[in-house]
């Protein structure tokens, strides 16, 4: 099961890495949040698929009766997820945002805040 | 419910079973406090009167608490708390050590001055889109990341104030902020992103995240797992986020456009937060895959220092200079983390202390000089000194700060860390940070030149104009401030040393560290 | 997408889905549910009442500010883990208080509080960046 998680996993990344190499910013956030998911499954394959047996225990038990999967790559993940949500919804709007005022979505033709010919400063008084 | 399962099981095993004390409610008081009155804030933003008081009185709290870890940490050693009375590795420790706490109280420091600097600069408009809150949460982020014993936790902390930082960047909506701001958010997401790759497959190899477990777990598994690959990946993610060498064009792109103080802000504190997790991770928990790599940091340490000042050389913006004075600042403090002695490490915690000190100064004496001359440019900045003694005063000591010269901070720090590379063998590497050094002081040197001893032709002072008078007095006052610690640690640096030195102490033998979170592991 | 069904809908499906998300909040006390899904439920409701009345009716409905809820929630989370501090507990540990209600026993902890105000975080802050968008869209 970890063997084809790992081989899902590098399939996300390459996917994602190709994508974030485009120079337009719609792509590179469609790489961010694949990139974001390749996490997620890395986190999830780290913790080892052994059991799919929900790790809650009875009311009764002290203890799970039987082998239950690990809770702890889950608990990270939904961390994760959260984060990356928030994050992308701001990028999101950030991204609109910067697209209505720039009138691009191509990263090379945005140099507003570095501008080509900006000026050397001047040598001497 | 509870109650019943606690009759049912013995909950000792697993459990904190003993009653904490009041006092160690100070590990957690630097993130709790800034976290509780960012919230407090937030909900109440329609009344931005409030908001600079409060948000005064946070930090002035937060430093308070600071303070009074760091003299409990110098006193008893690094102290822990585990979340939710599970016990560790089971429950979120934080740990406060003397290098965490030191690098948290600067920081609150200068966040606090650049809050009293703020309640002029920011106006209502800025107030009602949060500025205090975000700033609040920014620093409950920081001081969460400096004072946290958890790897994951840290991502989580790193994620804090980079959304709280976000806020800051656009406050304004202006066309270049939004430029600046995109290629901030874009590549810093990418770099913590990398940062939990390298934590997950940490978590596969070891099966905890808490750094002391870690840490006493590393040397069985050194023989069979890829450490060194971990100890890369989690180089790269850092070095991302201090803005190392290859890896620090989004600093330039997007440091210069924020409002003045939120630029102060980041310069100040933001990158050094990737240093100390490269300290942290690097040297703390990974020391022999650093000793590997200690090449590699060395010359990209170099390259860093080197090309970053070469990159200030060539800018007229002074906000702009100022970005790659930062960039070349990690390289020196990545110096130390090369040499990885424990003189060469104290070398760089005592530079960090200093950068965020004089960092923070710089961009504030940059937005002073905007709000008596009207810009940034050095191209139209001239003649300063005539009517600003006071101000010229300032800014020639920061130059000297910045550039390691005495009697300002900058000395002692490029001395320790000079001092340990020819100690370590490594000539080449001093060489490059006195480099650094002579190229700083012609970088700063020349704008020092061009905006204050330029003559601009009258003979009269120029009056400043009337509406700035408040930003002016609060601007003087806060590098006032700031100026207070950085000519102590210029002409006293004995006691800056001795905490640098202890701090270094804990990364080298992280005995203590591991002891206050596993009492039960270092006892013999 | 102002159409007249949607329209007509879109306020009762608001309601609907704002009672199911309390619904997955309470619920996330024993059982899969919980205040961060339960705030996405309640956010998606208030997008979809965006999308079909625009975003004035949405910002009278809801009253207050959206960052001021999420405020208010942030507030909420962080005191109901500092509230162990009266108890000599470490920061976040569960408090179980057992109140008697018009002849109900109640399981009151302040892990339902910290819930609740992760609710609203997510709430406040989604729906704030929600009309952000569906604003920008109609400019």
């Amino acid at each position: 099961m970890e063997t084809v998680l790992s081989v899902l996993v590098g399939l996300f990344f390459a996917a994602a890495i190709y994508l974030m190499l485009s120079k337009h910013i719609i792509r590179i956030m469609l790489g961010v949040v694949l990139f974001g998911n390749a996490v997620n499954l890395t986190l999830f394959t780290a913790g080892r698929v052994v059991s799919e047996v929900p790790p809650i225990i009875p009311e009764a038990l002290p203890v799970p009766p039987e082998l239950t999967a690990n809770p702890l790559p889950q608990a990270l993940i939904l961390t994760a997820i959260v984060i990356a949500f928030s994050i992308f919804a701001f990028l999101m709007v950030l991204t609109f945002r910067a697209y209505q005022e720039l009138g691009t979505d191509d990263a090379e033709g945005m140099r507003v805040a570095e501008p080509k010919d900006d000026a050397m400063p001047p040598l001497g008084y | 419910m509870a109650a019943d399962t606690e009759k049912a099981a013995d909950l000792s095993q697993a459990m904190i079973t003993e009653p904490v004390a009041l006092a160690d409610w100070l590990i957690v008081a630097p993130v709790a406090i800034p976290l509780v009155f960012a919230a407090f804030l937030l909900t109440v933003r329609h009344r931005t009167w409030l908001h600079a008081g409060v948000a005064l009185v946070a930090f002035a709290l937060t430093l308070a608490a600071n303070a009074g870890l760091l003299a409990r940490v110098l006193a008893e050693g690094p102290l822990a708390m585990t979340m939710g009375r599970w016990l560790p590795p089971f429950g979120i420790s934080f740990v406060a050590d003397p290098l965490g706490v030191a690098l948290s109280l600067v920081g609150v420091l200068v966040a606090a001055v650049c809050a009293v600097f703020a309640v002029a600069d920011i106006g209502t408009t800025g107030r009602r889109y949060g500025f205090y809150p975000f700033m609040l949460l920014m620093m409950a982020g920081v001081s969460g990341a400096f004072l946290t014993g958890d790897l994951f936790n840290l991502y989580v902390w790193f994620e804090v104030f980079l959304i709280a930082s976000f806020g800051l960047l656009v406050l304004g909506c202006e066309h270049r902020q939004l430029d600046g701001a995109l290629k901030y958010a874009i590549l810093n997401l990418v770099g913590t992103t990398l940062f939990l790759t390298a934590t997950a497959l940490l978590y596969g190899t070891f099966g905890t995240l808490n750094m002391a477990d870690v840490q006493s777990k590393a040397a069985e598994l050194r023989d069979t797992a890829p450490l060194a690959t971990l100890a890369t990946l989690f180089l790269f993610a850092f070095a991302m986020k201090a803005a190392a060498f290859p890896l620090n064009f989004w600093l330039p792109a997007s440091y210069h456009t924020p409002r003045i103080v939120v630029a102060a802000l980041f310069g100040g504190i933001l990158t050094k937060i990737g240093v100390y997790a490269l300290l942290r991770v690097l040297v703390m928990l990974f020391e022999p895959e650093r000793a590997l790599l200690s090449d590699v940091i060395a010359w990209v340490a170099a390259a860093t220092m080197v090309l970053g000042i070469m990159g200030a050389l060539a800018q007229s913006d002074m906000r702009r200079v100022l970005g790659f004075v930062v960039i070349s600042g990690v390289g020196i403090m990545l110096a130390g983390i090369a040499l990885g002695t424990e003189a060469g490490l104290a070398g760089a915690i005592v530079y960090a202390v200093h950068s965020m000190l004089a960092m923070t100064a710089l961009y504030l004496l940059a937005g002073v000089m905007n709000g008596v001359g009207g810009s940034y440019s050095v191209e139209t900045l001239k003649g300063l000194y005539r009517g600003h003694p006071l101000l010229t005063a300032f800014a020639l000591l920061l130059v000297l700060a910045a550039a390691g010269l005495p009697p300002a901070s900058g000395l002692w720090p490029k001395v320790m860390l000079v001092q340990a590379s020819l100690a370590a063998g490594a000539p080449w590497l001093a060489f490059a940070i006195l480099a650094t050094g002579i190229l700083t002081t012609l970088a700063l040197g020349r704008v020092f030149a061009l905006t204050f001893w330029r003559s601009d032709g009258g003979d009269t002072a120029p009056a400043a104009p009337a509406e700035a008078a408040p930003v002016l007095r609060l601007g003087y006052a806060s590098l006032a401030a700031l100026m207070l610690p950085i000519l102590a640690l210029g002409l006293y640096p004995e006691p800056f040393i001795n905490v640098a030195e202890a701090a270094a102490a804990v990364l080298v033998d992280p005995t203590g560290y591991v002891g206050a979170v596993f009492p039960e592991r270092v006892q013999p | 997408m102002r159409t007249v069904i949607f329209r007509t809908v879109a306020p009762y499906l608001t309601s609907l889905m704002l009672l199911f998300s309390v619904f997955v909040l309470l619920r996330g006390h024993n059982e899969p549910g919980g205040g961060f899904i339960g705030g996405l439920i309640a956010a998606s409701a208030l997008a979809i009442y965006g999308i079909a009345c625009g975003v004035a009716p949405v910002r009278r409905a809801v009253y207050f500010h959206p960052m001021a809820i999420s405020g208010f929630g942030l507030l909420m989370a962080a005191l109901s883990g500092v509230f162990s501090i009266f108890f000599q507990v470490p920061l976040l540990t569960g408090l179980w208080a057992k109140v008697s209600f018009l002849g109900v026993e109640l399981d009151l902890s302040t892990v339902l509080f910290f819930d609740i105000g992760v609710y609203l975080v997510v709430v406040g802050s989604i729906t704030s960046i929600a009309l952000a968008l569906e604003e920008r869209e109609r400019a």
